[in-house]
């Protein structure tokens, strides 16, 4: 379909920038890359940083997953899917196993990735230190030095306020032993699937104008203290739907009387549960 | 090198001071001149003269507390001879931490700390309880009742604050001991306890020197007499 | 540079346009002891600390450090991370302002326990026991140790300043006119506390005042400054007792007496 846009909406020129950050980002597990982020049909806010990532990787060959929340059918997710399938062709899928590109937003499939595959995600704030630290020069400096003192101050107030760590998502991490990351707003839930992971995980904000990656086989460890160990928490309910006892749920709301549904977040994973007569578990 | 010298704890060799008053376009106020005196352990020297003479400023030179500007001071510390006079900063701070005392005339101390803590903390070599203990006993020594103990000395009498500062003074049992007028506000019983403390440092093998207004005192403790005489103002 | 000096500094010059803050500045500081430096404004005294610690670099001259193995570094010639790691560990640095150095918006105990945990310390219970002990050593309840420093007193923020600054085991500290900001009352306590901690611990430390009483009971040297550079300098109760200089004579007898 020729829509007068190069393939994948974006320039040659642009992807290649894309892709040098990229490969910086590779050779540097969890550092954070600038990159010249364009002006994208879609308002800041909205997924432009995976989208850019997502344009300068993809091939006619590939075959691509857009998830939001973990689902494929928000409208977040379908728009993005119907912007490739408009400005690249490329063959869509709501099916973890069959992808080779997975654009995400604040959601790791359940199924675990493959090495043949990449996670792209959209990232809000690429600054772990954000909201800890106002100056960006000194977190730049924090960075650079492996000053991360502060970060582990956050964790200590959280632990002498609440009895624990109270952060819910966007759990930071150390990368590689040397990198402090954002994750960005993945459920806590979702941070040891990037441990070691086979499939190389991108992540992209294009508000920030910043990428990061974390290569395959990578060491990734959510932030604790010995004492208070990291510990993965999720709704203490079995999905409504499939029956799965391991999956991160989402709440849902059936009437205003009180009724509640938890279901699995990944739609796909959910799907492919009940066609193998999920109730089993 | 006499016999003298070898045992004597302070000497000193031809020592000169004047001071220098810039605020007065540099007038020069000679003080001490070729002042040669020594002290031996167990032994008290008194300083005597008139008032202004410049007992004081001798005292306060052998203390390295005032500069002199010629001569030598030596002070036998831990076995070797230090010159006071031409020695650094650090050694002077380590001269007076191991072997050399004073008591000024007045009491001066942090504001708002307990007279007790005060005396202890001027001890030497002892664990804090000791410390305490030592204290107590010296302030009870000084007639300094038990219910100012825990009180700073600044609403003190000036004779209650002159014994807490020989209480500090004495704690420490430094091998040499400075006394500048140390019964000075003290009453007839208090003078007394003084005496007493004085000659139980001899005892001791104190070497001490020390200003005595009083006769009285001085007939009891000192053992030889320097005196020192007021010299000439320059014009 | 002798064997056992902790800091040495040689020939320091610096101007600022064409006021000179340092004109060929030396000194040095042994373990344990402790440097005042002291001079009216424009002196040159703040200049001088920012020089010793590595905030500002000179025009000319050296800053020489001893580190606990006893190698000697040319403060000025570190790179930057071994400066900052530096001044987290075996340097401390209380500013006269306690805010500067103090995260209003966490926990005193969280305070005190940032130097720990920037350095590894990955236990929350042992964390949190050394920084009730550190509030302890400066007098501070342990009740405290989760309130936040905005509900502390001027006085209680410099000394949890002190403690966050003592954590570490620092051999040498910079002081800025520590009790500088604060009431009279506090002052004396306060000065005390420095006094007794820093003779405990055995710490060196340069201070700077232009307090002559604050010199003369925390020092036990004294360096006089005056447009930039050093008039008179030796063992404290000496030079302000006995000033030779007439710019220190002029600055001892312009002391009020209270």
């Amino acid at each position: 379909m020729n829509t007068g846009y190069n393939f994948a909406y974006l320039d040659e020129q642009t992807k290649r920038m894309v892709r040098r950050a990229i490969l910086k980002a590779v050779a540097i597990p969890g550092h954070q890359v600038p990159f010249g982020s364009r002006e994208m049909p879609l308002p800041y806010g909205w997924g432009t940083g995976g989208i850019q990532v997502t344009a300068s990787i993809i091939g006619p060959a590939d075959v691509l997953k857009v998830i939001d929340q973990g689902a494929d059918d928000t409208t977040n997710a379908v728009s993005i899917r119907r912007f490739f399938a408009r400005t690249a062709g490329v063959a869509p899928t709501t099916h973890t196993a069959e992808a080779t590109v997975i654009q995400t937003r604040h959601r790791i499939p359940e199924l675990p990735l493959r090495e043949d595959q990449i996670l792209v995600y959209q990232v809000p704030q690429p600054e772990p230190l954000a909201r800890l630290e106002p100056s960006r020069a000194e977190s730049r400096r924090m960075h650079a030095l492996s000053d991360y003192g502060l970060m582990h101050v956050k964790l200590y107030e959280d632990i002498t306020r609440y009895g624990h760590v109270s952060i819910s998502h966007d759990y930071p991490v150390m990368v590689n032993g040397r990198y402090l990351m954002a994750p960005s707003p993945i459920p806590a839930f979702d941070n040891p699937k990037m441990h070691m992971m086979p499939a190389l995980q991108l992540f992209g904000a294009g508000r920030e104008k910043r990428l990061y990656a974390v290569p395959p086989y990578t060491e990734v460890r959510s932030l604790d203290f010995d004492d208070h160990p990291f510990r993965a928490t999720r709704a203490p309910h079995t999905c409504g739907l499939c029956g799965a006892t391991d999956s991160y749920l989402d709440e849902v709301v059936l009437d205003d009387r009180g009724g509640r549904l938890f279901v699995c977040s990944d739609t796909d994973h959910c799907e492919t549960r009940r066609e193998a007569g999920g109730a089993r578990r | 090198m006499s016999d003298d010298l070898s045992t004597a704890m302070l000497r000193t060799e031809s020592v000169d001071k004047s001071f220098v008053l810039h605020l007065r376009n540099g007038l020069s106020i000679p003080v001490l001149r070729h002042v040669g005196l020594s002290v031996h352990e167990g032994e008290c020297l008194a300083l005597t003269g008139p008032s202004g003479a410049g007992k004081s400023t001798l005292l306060r030179s052998l203390y390295g507390n005032y500069h002199v500007d010629s001569g030598r001071i030596w002070v036998r510390h831990e076995g070797t001879l230090v010159d006071i006079a031409s020695a650094s900063p650090r050694t002077i701070v380590r001269v007076r931490a191991g072997t050399l005392g004073y008591v000024s005339q007045f009491l001066r101390v942090v504001p708002r700390v307990a007279t007790i803590d005060i005396v202890a903390e001027a001890a030497r070599g002892l664990a804090p309880e000791a410390a305490r203990a030592r204290a107590e006993a010296l302030l009870a020594q000084l007639n300094i009742p038990r219910r100012l103990h825990a009180l700073p000395p600044a609403t003190f009498s000036g004779g209650e604050q002159q014994r807490v500062n020989l209480a500090r003074g004495f704690i420490g049992n430094h091998p040499v001991l400075l006394l500048d007028e140390p019964t000075a506000s003290l009453d007839g019983e208090n003078c007394d306890v003084v005496i007493d403390m004085i000659l139980a440092a001899k005892r001791r093998n104190t070497a001490i020197v020390g200003i005595f207004h009083d006769a009285r005192v001085r007939a009891a403790v000192a053992d030889a007499i320097y005196p020192v005489s007021p010299l000439q103002d320059a014009a | 540079m002798s064997d056992d000096t902790l800091l040495s500094a040689r020939g320091l010059t610096l101007r600022f346009g064409a006021v000179p803050a340092l004109v060929d500045v030396d000194a040095e500081l042994w373990p344990g002891e402790v440097l005042a430096v002291v001079g009216e404004s424009g002196s040159g005294k703040t200049s001088l600390l920012n020089v010793l610690s590595g905030r500002c670099q000179p025009q000319s001259g050296v800053v020489w450090y001893r580190d606990p193995e006893g190698r000697l570094a040319d403060v000025h010639a570190m790179p930057q991370p071994a400066l900052r790691a530096l001044h987290r560990s075996d340097w401390g640095f209380v500013h006269q302002n306690p805010r500067e150095n103090l995260r209003m918006g966490v926990s005193a105990g969280g305070n005190v326990g940032e130097r720990l945990m920037a350095r590894g310390a990955r236990h929350y219970g042992s964390i949190r026991a050394e920084a009730i002990a550190w509030l302890a050593q400066v007098e501070i309840d342990a009740n405290r140790v989760d309130d936040l420093p905005s509900t502390f007193s001027g006085g209680m923020l410099q000394r949890l300043q002190i403690a966050r600054t003592l954590v570490t085991h620092p051999r040498l500290v910079f002081m800025d006119e520590p009790t500088g900001g604060l009431d009279v009352s506090v002052q004396a306590r306060l000065l005390d506390l420095i006094r007794s901690l820093v003779a405990r611990l055995g710490i060196a430390a340069v201070l700077v005042t232009h307090d002559l009483a604050v010199a003369r009971l925390l020092a036990h040297r004294i360096m006089v400054m005056q447009r930039g550079r050093v008039v008179e300098a030796g063992l404290t109760d000496q030079v302000l007792d006995d000033p030779q200089h007439a710019y220190t004579q002029l600055l001892v007898s312009s002391v009020l007496q209270a």
